[in-house]
């Protein structure tokens, strides 16, 4: 086992953007932006890392609430803000390149986000 | 100002073995914007996580690619053990970087050999492909599969390779290598194939690192990320010497994934002199309570899987972060400004593998 | 193989699979296996195909991709579906993106099974697609012209 030290810090969304900068400034790559959906609030990791230190941030927000999209600052944010959007259903305002809802096609919408009644496929 | 029209590139595109679909904005030849969309072989398999019990999860871990299928399954497992605070038995670990270096071989051929056919040598595909027949039937003999293995379990693997095969295994490789050898001299030497690569979809050191390049990629612009850099498995055991190139070219790309596989073998060498007696597996009882984002080195770049556990026999999440889905927004800028003809051979220098991208 | 009188060229699509039988598809073709020897090409242009090789299981995105190239194959032609998930989903057929197998959309004549399917089963596959292959082009050849005028393949 070599267990890596993971720091996640939780964050009000309103700081967001504020703390990515501060990690851009600081020299991260942004590793990766991951949603989870724990019971009715979304939890999202933003993940980032400089020389293998991993580092996170994590707001908790509702299905509802705007996220502000962090691509101005790191450009290929895009992927992981549309997958975000296709999967989840959350919006994210100011995307540099927004597909709207066309980045990841899915035959039912928002698969991961409020509970849709799929049913059993054969 | 020259009309603007715009190419659709894909899903069905014969040098792709998979989709991806491209919409190419052009001016005459030129790419002036690529815009990706994905989603033709989504299958949204995260979510089973929900219908499938953590020990069973392995195997559809292993299903997200094809070709690194063992990587897959072994982060998968680590990130598992990491929150059961499962130790895992050292001679499982070796093995466990054994076979991974076994798939980056297989796929880093598999690689070149599709490369080679994006710019015309069929030939050279049909040698690459021969030699990675070699790998496959050591992967088939110790494992039981050639390209879906199912040898990695949580706690340890499933099977043990006996001392004589590995010793074996480590004199095949040198005269794999050997065959390697000659075969890499062409993708490196050959005039036609420098003309076909050199200065075609550069990707600068800064634009590679802020835009998020891994593996590969990133190397091939002087960033030397390398995931085995943090020692998971047997990796912190052996000697590794990240290589990195500085030209940020289809050809940069391709140097590097030539000299990593002779990486790859001195790694198997090292790991076979290495590798110490002992047990391959541990039981493992309890169902995993908390969250870990494991990181691994496949052969497209660093691979991350996120899992979440609650305590019950289901995880509440698994999000797989794989190297392409990372390496499509460098894409986007190598393509801006390319030429039409070139577009195949540079959508193919990161290696795409749209299955994982998509899962 | 007394039947193999023509080079009948395959061509293949990945629906949703997980790269596993792609890339064994491939394999089957390059040295170790060559199916070129009996003169099985793979084209990229469906109008050039003879065999149509699908594999992973279909979604709502890609069901008009499979479809659109199936008809644009020239009869007679037959569709071999490799793996298992192109049988049924396999693994996956439990996901919401998953439809279930390749023949809900189109007609199969084969199923190759496996996961990955071995590139032995899949060159056996395609040699039983080709028995079918000539039963198809015999039929049509008895209807008669009608049907000879449309293809222009029967001879």
């Amino acid at each position: 086992m070599t267990t890596e030290e993971q720091l996640t810090m939780p964050i009000e969304v309103g700081q967001l953007i504020g703390r990515v900068e501060q990690y851009k400034q600081g020299g991260y790559r942004l590793v990766q932006i991951g949603c989870t959906k724990i019971g009715e609030v979304y939890e999202i990791n933003y993940s980032f890392d400089k020389d293998f230190v991993f580092r996170n941030l994590r707001i908790t927000v509702t299905g509802d609430t705007e996220v502000p999209s962090i691509s101005g600052m790191y450009w290929g944010a895009f992927v992981y803000e549309n997958e975000m959007h296709d999967l989840f259903g959350i919006q994210v305002r100011g995307m540099n390149i927004d597909f709207k809802g066309n980045f990841i096609r899915t035959s039912i919408k928002f698969p991961f986000g409020a509970a849709i009644p799929k049913g059993e496929q054969p | 100002m020259t009309k603007q029209i715009i190419i659709p590139f894909g899903p069905q595109h014969p040098v792709l073995p998979e989709p991806i679909h491209l919409d190419l904005v052009l001016e005459d030849e030129m790419v002036v914007e690529a815009i990706p969309s994905i989603g033709y072989i989504h299958r949204g398999f995260e979510k089973l996580v929900e219908k499938r019990e953590f020990t069973e999860y392995v195997y559809v871990a292993e299903r997200t690619c094809g070709i690194c299928s063992f990587i897959h399954g072994l982060t998968y497992c680590q990130g598992i053990e990491e929150i059961m605070q499962v130790e895992v038995p050292e001679r499982a670990l070796f093995l466990r970087t054994i076979w991974s270096e076994y798939s980056r071989l297989h796929s880093h051929l598999l690689w070149l050999g599709l490369f080679a056919d994006s710019f015309g040598f069929e030939n050279l595909f049909m040698n690459a492909w021969r030699i990675r027949e070699r790998i496959l039937d050591v992967m088939e003999q110790t494992t039981g599969g050639r390209v879906i293995q199912g040898s990695c379990k949580i706690g340890g693997v499933r099977r043990d390779i006996s001392g004589e095969k590995l010793g074996q295994m480590s004199k095949d490789l040198d005269s794999i290598g050997q065959e390697l050898e000659e075969l890499t001299n062409v993708f490196l030497r050959d005039a036609s194939i420098k003309h076909r690569l050199k200065n075609v979809g550069v990707l600068s050191r800064d634009d590679a690192y802020s835009l998020g390049a891994v593996g590969p990629t990133a190397r091939g612009s002087g960033v030397s990320l390398d995931m085995r850099k943090t020692g998971y498995a047997a990796y912190g055991k052996l000697n590794l010497e990240t290589v990195a190139e500085n030209d940020g070219d289809c050809y940069a790309r391709c140097v590097v994934r030539c000299r990593e596989l002779f990486t790859s073998i001195d790694l198997i060498q090292q790991a076979v002199r290495k590798i110490p007696d002992g047990p391959t597996d541990v039981k493992v009882t309890g169902t995993p309570d908390g969250e870990y984002f494991t990181r691994s080195e496949q052969p497209r770049g660093e691979l991350v899987h996120y899992l979440k556990g609650n305590g019950t026999k289901f995880l509440v999440r698994s999000r797989i972060r794989t190297p392409t889905l990372t390496n499509i927004p460098p894409l986007v800028k190598m393509l801006q400004g390319c030429e039409l003809a070139d577009v195949p051979v540079i959508v193919l220098s990161i290696d795409p593998c749209i299955s994982c991208t998509e899962r | 193989m007394t039947y193999l009188k023509k080079s009948p060229w395959v061509i293949h699509y990945d629906a949703s699979s997980c790269n596993g039988c792609d890339i064994e598809v491939l394999a089957a073709l390059t040295p170790v296996y060559d199916v070129e020897r009996f003169g099985i090409i793979n084209t990229g242009n469906p109008k050039h195909a003879d065999i149509f090789l699908v594999t992973g299981s279909v979604n709502e995105q890609n069901k008009e991709v499979v479809k659109n190239i199936y008809e644009q194959i020239p009869e007679p032609k037959v569709v071999v579906a490799i793996g298992i998930c192109a049988a049924s989903g396999g693994i996956f057929r439990e996901c919401y993106n998953v439809l279930g197998g390749v023949d809900k959309v189109i007609p199969v004549d084969v199923f190759v099974t496996g996961c990955a399917a071995r590139p032995e089963s899949i060159i056996d596959g395609v040699v039983t697609a080709l028995g079918i292959l000539e039963t198809k082009r015999l039929a049509m050849k008895e209807k008669g012209n009608e049907t000879m005028d449309k293809s222009g393949s029967a001879v």
